[in-house]
């Protein structure tokens, strides 16, 4: 009796997508075993004001949140915005990422992404400077997120100097 | 012939084997794909699509005839928005073969009894009304649609069933007739007539004790919470009246009439339904939710009427449609965006309504509450000019009723506002709403107001929630959420206990171990003791308070401080809170230093029932106590619950897992060894295995016991603790002669319809101590009803 319609009933929220880790220990074979098993949820761009409580009470809008890590700049230890969202069970985190996944969180529409899981070190910003490797090159202006990227930070003209 | 698909780990090297196998599969997938897409928007019209398929799948008939019959029955039972679309196919092809068109029937009754068997009503309504349908297409002869209709009816005489049986029948009789009444009535018109004769009868009979339990609003006005039978039957009535003159219905067969007609029929063979089973699981009796007219769409299409057919049909298809897209929520708010006919009626209301009316449909919402948020962003993505106003209309009109509407319903309408808002920069007419200040704090509207900014709060920070109110909501923003620690600072030192907290403070940030602690407290004199005849080992309040309001308070900065600190200090706190008091006290302490951050008491209390520092009847009777007496009206209070009952329910789900899958393992070995040869050595080897899987299948069922026993308390506690307070307030009522009905008694007697509803599974298994224990004759009337309408529900 049952054949399922593939044609029809897609799921394609809970795809997994073509960002691999690159410090992943292993081949991307099992990367992408643990990315379908996954009850991780990678979530980004989000503001560095962000807590963790915010994450908390969105993240919960689709299951029981087993534990937050909120992502810090490897310098200054401080947010620098991103986070792993982790569940209790997968159900919940495909909900998450059909529902919450592409929504405002402080405004900003932030997007989530399978995480095979959280290490030791991996709560850390992978930039030069300390923060997330897209502040580095970003061209524009974000107040959320620490202004102008790192390299437009040394690039434009510093401030003030031509007062006296 | 290996039929293996080609896998997504292989490296492609192993292509030459697929090009032997892929064609076929290739073929099935192309007519899978041709057979869902027709009806979809194209270029050519919709007849010509559907000419055009039925001559593909003509031909395609000799080789891949078995293929095409599961398609077709397949979006028979789960498209059912598509429904004329694919009659019409079936019919086209029953008119150029019409042993298909048999066979074609023989399968989808196969496929009826199958579903039923499997208690997949839905689906099964669904197979029906297409086979109606196809009666309308030639291929099924009326009369033994009609003699197939009496069968189900005559369900209404048996007798020791469930209601819901024979309610199911009877709505799947009456709500095919919009589509295949017309054409029964002028074949048939006697004996369709005496069926709705009984149809009539039996609705008259039967007990609507449900309903109470069901409205979203209890007020009559401006829209009555129709039950969905007696709405069903009035909309069939209209139409009677109006000689099932159906306008509504997209009906692509019509076009094809003279090939159609030329068709021959076949008889539907004489169907008996099922006899019932005591493992049937029949739909839930449900309430129509209404909350727009004709009045409330000015401009535009006229909305049809509540007791029209064509709404009815019209909600049929929207729920069919979130229905398959739910997952997909671009492709749902494009397909309902696109419903056909659109243009006739106002769609966006339409939209909302049955949006609304799912997420506030009780027991439960058909989908997770969180998927109907983002459809309705999505929805606003896609018609900037025109849904955000429909949904700003529908929100005012629900906060102008909220006097009126169900508890549960208010928490999930505050919810979604909420979080709707969160996504909108919080934008909102707050002065609209300036009346709820003059109201009572506990009236519901200024309640729904604190709540939704709370919520809001969540979502964002304080100060945010201070800018977006005018200045006159100050009452109603939430508090700042600060800790309170007891022994701040020097004013406190008269505080008994406030040294040994200072002491301890400076061991916790100088990192001494868990003994070195619980030599510090030892010094916490027990407010508890007459003299020191003991060794302090008992339950001492002041204990806990001092050690766990300092540790608290150097964890303030944010959860997972405040998770590290509880699991750093899990043994001490496992020590102090040994006895049924020193749990009762934990949660007592929490409360007191996180009073202002509701928040955080919840993710505390979650954590403190994990690490089993509290186990779950410990916070109901926390909540339950008068202690929280002021706080029990409060929106997270309930959340608190429920989510410690959830925990509950899965930590024994998860038990009965681990012993079901020893158990298989058990049985899986046990067949191994009787296929296997025999050999001595695997005999004893086996043997011991066996042994200790069997003990640890004994020790799992004892802890299956073991976790229900401490459930089935859970709601004990529960339960008992509603009664008592109800009884209390209704006996103080009755003896001051003052009226009952007060915000807090509405409030209190819809959290425990809350607790039937939300949990209704797992309290099934309960219902006979329940009934001998709890909800005896002797309770008071209003009590006893709640739960008499739960079991009316027959969930």
């Amino acid at each position: 009796m049952s054949i399922k319609l593939n044609a029809l009933f897609s799921d394609s929220y809970v795809d997994v997508s073509q960002y691999r880790d690159q410090h992943f220990k292993g081949n991307r074979y099992e990367q992408e075993k643990l990315l379908k098993q996954a009850n991780t949820l990678y979530v980004g761009n989000l503001s560095f004001y962000t807590t963790e409580e915010q994450v908390y009470e969105l993240f919960s809008k689709s299951g029981d949140v087993k534990r937050i890590i909120i992502g810090l700049d490897k310098v200054k230890k401080t947010a620098c915005g991103f986070c792993f969202v982790e569940y209790y069970t997968r159900t919940d985190a495909e909900n998450a990422m059909r529902f919450v996944n592409g929504t405002r969180l402080d405004d900003r529409i932030i997007r989530t992404d399978w995480d095979a899981g959280f290490k030791e070190g991996r709560q850390y910003g992978r930039g030069k400077s300390g923060g997330q490797v897209r502040d580095e090159y970003r061209q524009d202006y974000d107040p959320a997120r620490g202004g102008y990227g790192k390299l437009a930070q040394l690039q434009r003209p510093p401030e003030g100097r031509n007062s006296f | 012939m290996s039929r293996r698909r080609h896998s997504d780990g292989d490296d492609g090297g192993q292509s030459h084997k697929r090009r032997r196998t892929s064609e076929p599969i290739e073929i099935e997938d192309r007519l899978e794909s041709l057979i869902c897409r027709v009806g979809e928007k194209s270029t050519s019209s919709l007849e010509s699509n559907l000419e055009g398929l039925a001559g593909v799948l003509e031909a395609d008939l000799p080789n891949y005839k078995n293929k095409i019959l599961r398609i077709l029955c397949a979006v028979a039972r789960l498209l059912p928005e598509k429904l004329t679309v694919y009659t019409t196919l079936v019919g086209l092809l029953n008119a150029r073969n019409y042993n298909f068109g048999g066979e074609f029937v023989e399968a989808m009754i196969r496929q009826l009894k199958e579903t039923l068997k499997a208690n997949l009503y839905t689906e099964a309504l669904y197979l029906v009304r297409f086979l109606c349908d196809l009666v309308n297409c030639h291929v099924i002869a009326a009369p033994s649609m009609v003699a197939m209709f009496e069968n189900f009816v005559s369900v209404t005489q048996e007798e020791d069933v469930p209601q819901v049986r024979s309610d199911w029948f009877v709505y799947v009789v009456l709500s095919s007739l919009p589509w295949v009444g017309k054409e029964l009535y002028e074949k048939k018109d006697v004996e369709m007539d005496r069926l709705l004769n009984q149809i009539d009868g039996y609705l008259k009979r039967r007990l609507k004790t449900h309903v109470s339990m069901l409205q979203v609003w209890t007020a009559e006005k401006p829209h009555p919470q129709e039950e969905y039978l007696d709405c069903l039957w009035a909309q069939i009535q209209k139409l009677k009246k109006d000689r099932w003159q159906e306008r509504h219905i997209l009906r692509p067969y019509i076009a094809f009439d003279s090939v159609l007609c030329e068709a021959l029929q076949h008889n539907l063979p004489p169907f008996t339904p099922p006899a019932h089973m005591p493992d049937c699981q029949y739909p839930v009796p449900r309430v129509i939710f209404r909350m727009f007219d004709y009045t409330d769409a000015p401009e535009g299409p006229v909305m049809p009427g509540s007791h029209s057919v064509e709404r009815f049909v019209i909600e049929d298809n929207l729920h069919n449609i979130i229905k398959s897209h739910w997952k997909e929520r671009k492709t749902c708010a494009a397909q309902l965006l696109s419903y056909p006919g659109k243009n006739k009626i106002p769609l966006n209301y339409h939209i909302v309504e049955v949006i609304f009316g799912e997420l506030f449909q009780l027991p439960c919402p058909p989908h997770i509450d969180v998927m109907y948020t983002t459809l309705l962003i999505e929805l606003c993505k896609l018609q900037p000019g025109s849904l955000p106003q429909v949904l700003a209309q529908a929100t005012e009109m629900m906060y102008m009723r909220l006097d009126t509407m169900n508890t549960t319903c208010i928490d999930r309408l505050l919810n979604w506002f909420s979080h709707h808002l969160s996504n909108f920069q919080f934008r909102w007419s707050w002065d609209d709403w300036t009346d709820c200040l003059a109201l009572d704090a506990d009236k519901p509207k200024p309640k729904f107001v604190k709540e939704v900014l709370e919520k809001c709060m969540r979502l964002s920070y304080h100060q945010r929630i201070v800018d977006i109110v005018p200045p006159t909501f100050t009452a109603l923003i939430p508090a700042d959420p600060i800790f309170f620690y007891k022994y701040q600072d020097e004013a406190n030192s008269a505080l008994p206990g406030y040294a040994v907290a200072i002491t301890v403070g400076n061991a916790i940030k100088n990192r001494a171990s868990n003994e070195e602690i619980l030599t510090v407290l030892k010094d916490v004199p027990n407010p508890n003791q007459e003299d020191d005849d003991d060794e302090g080992e008992g339950f001492n309040p002041l204990k806990i308070e001092v050690f766990l309001q300092t540790l608290l308070h150097l964890a303030a900065k944010s959860f997972s401080h405040s998770f590290s600190a509880l699991a750093k200090f899990h043994e001490i706190l496992k020590v102090l809170t040994d006895c049924d008091e020193g749990k009762l006290h934990i949660l007592r302490v929490v409360y007191e230093v996180w009073r202002n951050h509701p928040q955080m008491i919840s993710v505390l209390v979650d954590k403190l029932i994990r690490t089993q520092i509290v186990d779950c009847a410990a916070v109901a009777n926390w909540l339950f106590s008068p202690s929280m007496a002021h706080e029990f009206t409060r929106f997270y209070v309930w959340e608190i619950l429920h989510s410690t009952i959830r925990k509950m329910n899965k930590h024994v789900q998860k038990i009965q897992k681990e012993l079901e899958e020893a158990k298989d393992k058990l049985e899986r070995q046990q067949h191994k060894k009787k296929d296997s040869g025999d050999e001595e050595d695997m005999e004893k080897n086996s043997e011991d295995e066996d042994g200790q899987l069997e003990e640890q299948i004994e020790r799992l069922q004892e802890k299956v016991e073991s976790a229900q026993s401490e459930q089935k308390n859970l709601f004990l506690v529960i339960f008992q603790r509603f009664i008592m307070m109800l009884t209390e307030h209704l006996v103080r009522c009755e003896t001051g002669s003052v009226d009952f009905s007060t915000p807090w008694y509405k409030n209190c007697i819809e959290r425990l319809q809350q607790i039937f509803l939300m949990h209704h599974v797992t309290i099934q298994q309960y219902m006979g101590t329940l009934e001998n224990l709890l909800f005896t004759a002797e309770l008071d009337h209003h009590i006893l009803a709640v739960y008499q309408q739960f079991c009316a529900l027959q969930l």
